[in-house]
């Protein structure tokens, strides 16, 4: 290690007068003939090192040569050269130094070095310094990328002696932070070692942790009497406590060969099956061996007999963990490194635990946002007008299917989804409208039977989407410029499809608002949602209206299933998934109100994230407590968070 | 005016007969005990038909009779399900696990009998050990009770919650849709502790019953009949009284009910508990037939499929529900089974696998639109009863109140 | 004469809108009282907070000879204790006969227990028949009640609370939509009911206010105008700024 290290300095001296001194590789490699000819892992460390510290010009073609398996030894002189194959029986050979083709020889007359894989790793890491030199930065980056994947003690000191030199100031950055890494990891002396940890405390880079978590890896261990010295102790463990249970200690005992093993029951069984004589273990019948107190007592006496090894009772147990002490230690011998490791690990996971609740809130965040669209739609047929459609989830689906065939006949995503959107919308106000001419309106006044009529509009659409594009999922692909994500840190990060969706659903928003406060549809809507016959007394034809709004409602249905199928897979299914969650949302929110439903969509999609969080492996059980949690909401809210008051609502 | 209550009643009996003609019809023509016309499975399907007949009447009761859309209803009768089929295959594995421990030399004991059973119902989730709700699987009588105290349980929970704050119309379908949702995907987990969407399987071999599937169908189809016949019986005796006249007025006009000093959540919630119970009841006797149950069983459709059965027989009368969920739930197996002769149009083959949904559904708007009344108003035209003239007014100011063409003079 | 309800202090804010305004009311055993004001003056809406419909801001509702507080109870406790109402729209159960409708209403117990095991007595059946006679619908006791005419469903209605033998009877604008005939019988019928318990009726018209005969109660923007006989309220300045003038 510490050879290396000066072996590091030699190389950056002999770096800098390489150009002047144009030392030659051959005699060097002549030098150690009989070492490189039959290398081994044992003695091929001091061979390596002065090649590489040799500073010749050619060191590095040498090396990357030899791993690669193509240098030949002349057998008439022993020189080495690189060898071409030119056909099967003869070589080209070619002079390091000189560069020269020195001549063809056959098979025959040379040897190929064939160094195993571990002298190969050997001459990988002092390859690396040569690549963290190369004068292309994009060999350099590979070197530290193959680096950061495989560290080792080896590759601290090549590493070192590169960052001086390094022009590219993001590598340099980017060598200077594997060096502390490195240096944490690998360095020999603990206070350097401690400084680096108090230098990298509080980075939330995920090398970080990977670098200082195996420093503070815990083994359990056992010794009879005291705690050995000369163990970096983490804590000292009492058998019989929670974390510990004295079964635990007993088998670590046991695992360590320092206590015979427990008689299992299936052991036990066995042995008393083997001993069977005459229809009687241990002088017991066979047939009473059906209750544990039976079969202890059978294997008690086969015990005494001296047929099988005595069974351990609690007693002995327990005298075998008193004689013992139970402790953790650290992999790491050297106490401070530990010490200002777990200290910095502390620190980290706090500034980790706050990023990550950051990240959950984004993630929350667009949660809500697909909510929110996917509810919107709702928020104006069922919040405006009071009309339930159950098969609001498969206008969402049409939204999605429309932006799949777009998809199909203009090839360019781009452009695609500018064309899908108002196709969707198109074709979604349509269904609307005609489903509110044909069904709805005969139903106005009747709530449940809309309901169910709804309903069965909806089972027909699943099925007929089946029945035309299949069951299974198609593809709605994003634009390129939707791929990738926002990167913050190594652990907050938001994808930008659900930035867009974001966006989109704040567009939804002011959409909605403008259409609703300040054109005369959304006059209308309100005048006729609240008094029909008075505003039809008021020159206001509501049949037209409702037919407006309803396909309005619809139309953005649509558009948001061009959103959501970017994300979601579109099958005929696609609607099932939104359907009760929207009307939750609506009716969380508060019904008539669209602040209501923003909020309610805010509501869903945080306590949804955070039972995620609480229980990150269950899904299924987030959507049940979730539902569960709203059924109990709506006992303290029942008209929702934002509560319209008035007697339309109640009487 | 006082007369029994079959007098007053005579679709009751007329019913009855049905059933019971029925009953012995199937039995004669069954491989099992009669002349082999009718095929195991066809008992089966007409078993499993009778008890969704019975869930239907109990949905009846609570749609049509007191106007509460519950879209719950399903998940009390695949609860029942769910109850009756730990017994079975806490049994069966049993029975299992004993004869193949048996084998060994040494007699098993207790503990490694039910470590067998754990290992054998709960190996496909990961798991060998007993969740708590399989505390009394051991025990038929316990069992039978919690196939009725489970949903029962819940029905009283949710209802009391729901009810006390006073949701009613389409929030109540919507959250009673909500409470299905939850629970079929709680009891997709894997640690639901009643194997995921593995379900629970084998339910048609009844533990140490030797006879055949040709019988035992059999003796479930008369079960199903029994307890539909007695299901209508007894909901007809309430519908008749004056519980029935209290529960109509919830439906037209809840409010009025409440002010003649009617606790209208209790009524609502004593309707509601009890038929979820008769729900869970059909359930327990329909999943034996069936041989399997699984959440999906569960899912928030099921439940509104049921509401399409009693609306397409006509709700608000008990034989209504029955002729309809008969009627849609055997056309349905004859038009997905495959059944079905195709319709070919040249250009196109109407294959009824794929478009029987579609003709459902549209069916069902039609039913809704255009004949309320259902395939009981075929029972109006019969006895020439007359929908009152109302000018489009409903018979009460509530979400659930009869609408003018649902009614009859 | 003993109080049987009183209301003192009460007020009502909806939305900001005060619709009864610091009210104070009381009623003893066996009065009859009318109740009237102007569109809007709150008279439904004391109603509303007597049975329980809707709760006051502030306030006291006492009731009965053991004071109870009627705000802490549920409108089916309320009209268990002994308060009918009647709507302002006629409310019956059209879907079932007048007799269903009277047998509903019956003084019986209200428990689901005891209704799922009632079956009419002899008793009551004549109860009804009684009844339907007072109310003139004898020969419609088998009939849907939701083929009656608007007049036959308010004396149905008034048929029903009396079958409920309340002690306070609320009646909102029995009179409304009838012909004068049946508004006459509609006046018997609350007179003949105030023998025996205390009426409020709420009504607009001056002419069946008169023939009611009674004590009178004037509402404006929910709180009393003034009180006493329809002589003296007619006579009030006040009265007649808010109801004529203006
Ligand atoms: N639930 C309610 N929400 C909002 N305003 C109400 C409500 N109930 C009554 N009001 C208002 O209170 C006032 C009194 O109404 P009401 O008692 O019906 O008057 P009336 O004396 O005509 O019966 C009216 O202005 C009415 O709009
Ligand atoms: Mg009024």
């Amino acid at each position: 290690m510490i050879r290396l290290y000066f072996a590091g300095f030699a190389l950056l001296l002999s770096c800098l007068t390489a150009t002047a001194q144009d030392a030659n590789i051959q005699p060097i490699l002549q030098e150690y003939q009989a070492e490189i000819a039959k290398s081994s892992r044992k003695t091929i460390g001091p061979v390596i090192d002065a090649i590489a510290s040799s500073g010749s010009p050619h060191a590095q073609l040498m090396l990357e040569t030899w791993a690669a398996k193509n240098i030949w030894m002349r057998k008439s002189d022993g020189l080495f050269f690189v060898g071409e194959k030119t056909d099967t029986k003869s070589y080209l050979l070619t002079d390091f130094d000189s560069g020269d083709v020195v001549g063809s020889y056959p098979k025959s007359d040379l040897k190929q070095l064939k160094p195993n894989s571990g002298v190969r790793a050997m001459i990988a890491t002092a390859l690396v310094q040569f690549q963290l030199m190369d004068p292309d930065a994009a060999k350099r980056q590979d070197a530290l990328t193959s680096i950061q994947r495989d560290p080792g003690p080896a590759l601290l000191a090549p590493l070192r002696t590169s960052i001086d030199s390094e022009p590219d100031p993001t590598l340099k950055a980017q060598k200077q932070r594997l060096e502390r890494l490195l240096t944490i990891g690998y360095d020999q002396d603990t206070k350097t070692r401690v400084d680096a940890i108090e230098d990298m405390s509080g980075e939330l880079g995920v090398d970080v942790r990977a670098t200082l978590n195996p420093l503070v890896a815990k083994t359990l261990n056992v010794a009879t009497g005291d705690i050995p010295t000369g163990v970096n102790v983490a804590a000292t463990l009492e058998p019989g406590t929670d974390q510990f249970s004295k079964a635990d200690a007993y088998d670590l005992l046991v695992a360590k060969g320092m206590a015979p093993a427990l008689v299992s029951s299936g052991d036990m069984r066995s042995a008393l099956a083997a001993n069977i004589e005459g229809g009687r273990v241990g002088g017991i019948p066979v047939a009473q061996l059906d209750t544990d107190a039976a079969r202890n007592a059978a294997y008690a006496a086969l015990a005494d007999a001296g047929k099988v090894p005595p069974l351990i009772t609690q007693a002995d147990m327990d005298t075998a963990l008193a004689s013992h002490v139970f402790f953790e230690t650290f992999a790491e011998p050297s106490a401070e490194v530990t010490t200002a490791a777990t200290d910095a690990l502390k620190a980290i996971n706090l500034k980790v635990g706050l990023n990550q609740a950051l990240d959950l809130t984004l993630d929350a965040l667009s949660l809500a946002s697909i909510y929110f669209l996917a509810a919107i739609g709702l928020a104006i047929t069922f919040g405006v007008m009071g009309v339930i459609n159950m098969a609001h989830g498969e206008f969402i689906m049409m939204g999605a299917y429309t932006g799949y065939v777009v998809q199909q006949i203009i090839p360019d995503h781009t452009l695609s989804i500018i064309v899908a959107i108002p196709m969707a919308f198109a074709v979604t106000f349509a269904a609307g409208v005609a489903m509110e001419r044909l069904v709805i309106r005969w139903l106005y006044d009747r709530p449940l039977e809309t309901l169910l009529a709804t309903f069965g509009i909806s089972i027909a659409l699943q099925q007929l989407a089946k029945n035309i594009f299949g069951t299974q999922a198609r593809p709605l692909t994003a634009p390129g410029w939707l791929d990738g994500a926002l990167v913050v840190n190594d652990v907050v990060s938001i994808s930008f499809i659900r930035i867009a969706i974001f966006i989109l659903a704040l567009v939804f928003l002011g959409v909605f608002l403008f259409i609703m406060k300040r054109t005369r549809l959304g006059l209308e809507t309100r005048a006729v949602t609240q008094n029909p016959r008075m505003a039809a007394s008021m020159g206001i034809n509501p049949g037209k209206v409702n037919m407006l709004t309803f396909g309005f409602g619809s139309g953005i249905a649509g558009i948001a299933g061009v959103a959501i199928g970017l994300f979601a897979k579109v099958t005929s299914e696609l609607g099932n998934d939104y359907i009760v969650q929207s009307f939750m949302t609506v009716v969380v929110g508060g019904v008539g109100n669209i602040w209501g439903t923003l909020a309610g969509a805010a509501m869903i999609g945080f306590f949804q994230k955070g039972i995620e969080w609480l229980n990150p492996s269950n899904t299924l059980a987030a959507q049940t407590y979730m539902i569960a949690f709203i059924i109990i909401f709506i006992q303290f809210r029942p008209r929702g968070i934002i509560a319209l008051k008035g007697r339309a609502v109640g009487d | 005016m006082q007369r029994s209550f079959i007098a007053k009643n005579p679709s009751v009996l007329i019913f009855l007969a049905c059933l019971a003609l029925f009953t012995l019809i199937v039995t004669v023509l069954s491989e099992g005990f009669g002349v082999g016309v009718v095929s195991t499975s066809f008992v089966k399907t007409l078993g499993k038909t009778l008890c969704l007949c019975l869930v239907a009447v109990a949905m009846d009761l609570i749609w049509g009779f007191t106007g509460i859309l519950s879209l719950g209803h399903f998940a009390f009768f695949g609860l029942g399900g769910y109850m009756i089929g730990m017994w079975l295959m806490y049994e069966r594995t049993r029975l299992i696990v004993v004869e193949s421990l048996s084998q060994t030399e040494i007699p098993p004991t207790k503990s490694e009998i039910i470590d067998g059973i754990g290992n054998q119902i709960f190996g496909v989730v990961g798991s060998s050990d007993f969740p708590l709700i399989w505390a009394f699987s051991d025990s038929l009588f316990l069992q039978l009770a919690m196939v009725v105290l489970v949903p029962g349980l819940l029905a009283l929970v949710f209802g009391w919650l729901a009810f006390r704050s006073r949701v009613t119309g389409v929030y109540l379908s919507i959250l009673t849709q909500a409470m299905t949702l939850a629970l079929a995907l709680y009891l997709f987990q894997n640690d639901s502790g009643l194997r995921g969407n593995n379900g629970l399987s084998g339910l048609q071999n009844l533990p140490g019953v030797a006879a055949s599937q040709d019988e035992v169908s059999l003796w479930f189809l008369w079960a199903s009949a029994l307890a539909l016949g007695l299901g209508y019986l007894l909901a007809a005796w309430v519908v008749s009284g004056k519980l029935g006249s209290v529960i109509l007025g919830i439906r037209d006009n809840e409010a009025r009910v409440r002010f003649l000093g009617y606790s209208v959540e209790t009524y609502k919630l004593v309707v509601f508990t009890f038929t979820a119970c008769i729900a869970a009841i059909a359930g327990a006797l329909y999943y034996p037939q069936a041989g399997i149950i699984n959440p999906a069983e569960i899912a928030p459709i099921a439940s509104i499929y049921l509401a399409v059965w009693v609306a397409i027989g006509g709700r608000g009368r008990l034989y209504g529900a029955v002729i309809g969920a008969a009627f849609v739930s055997l056309l349905s197996t004859w038009f997905t089974g495959g059944q079905a002769p195709d319709i070919p149009l040249g250009f196109y083959t109407i294959k009824w696998v794929d478009w029987w949904l579609v003709l459902l559904g549209l069916s069902f708007v039609a039913v809704t639109l255009f004949t309320p009344k259902g395939m009981g108003g075929l029972v109006d035209l019969l006895t020439q009863r007359k929908s009152p003239n109302r000018h489009g007014a409903n018979l009460g100011p509530d979400d659930g109140a009869l609408r003018e063409q649902e009614a009859s003079q | 004469m003993n109080t049987l309800l009183e209301v003192s202090g009460v007020s009502v804010t909806f939305d900001g809108f005060r619709a009864i305004n610091n009210l104070s009311f009381q009623i003893g055993d066996a009065e009859l009282r009318a109740v009237i004001g102007p569109n809007g003056a709150g008279k439904t809406t004391f109603m509303d907070i007597v049975t329980g419909k809707t709760r006051p801001d502030e306030g006291r509702v006492i009731w009965g000879d053991k004071s109870q507080s009627l705000l802490k109870m549920n409108e089916a406790k309320i009209a268990q204790a002994g308060i009918g109402r009647k709507f302002q729209k006629p409310t019956v159960f059209e879907d079932q006969t007048v007799q269903e409708n009277l047998l509903i209403a019956l003084k019986k117990p209200r428990g689901w227990l005891s209704v799922l095991m009632y079956r009419p007595s002899t008793a009551d059946l004549e109860k009804t028949a009684n009844l339907a006679q007072e109310i003139g619908l004898l020969d419609a006791l088998s009939r849907k009640s939701g083929e009656l005419s608007h007049g036959q469903k308010q004396w149905l209605e008034i048929g029903m609370l009396l079958a409920q033998e309340p002690r306070l009877l609320l009646v909102d604008e029995p009179a409304a939509g009838m012909t004068p005939q049946e508004r006459e019988h509609t006046t018997d019928l609350l007179l003949e009911a105030a023998k025996t318990r205390a009426v409020v009726v709420v009504e607009h018209d001056m002419e069946f206010v008169r023939r009611l005969n009674c004590k009178v109660t004037v509402l404006h923007e929910g709180s009393v105008l003034a009180e006493g006989s329809l002589d003296h309220v007619t006579s009030n300045q006040n009265v007649i700024d808010v109801y004529l003038g203006r």
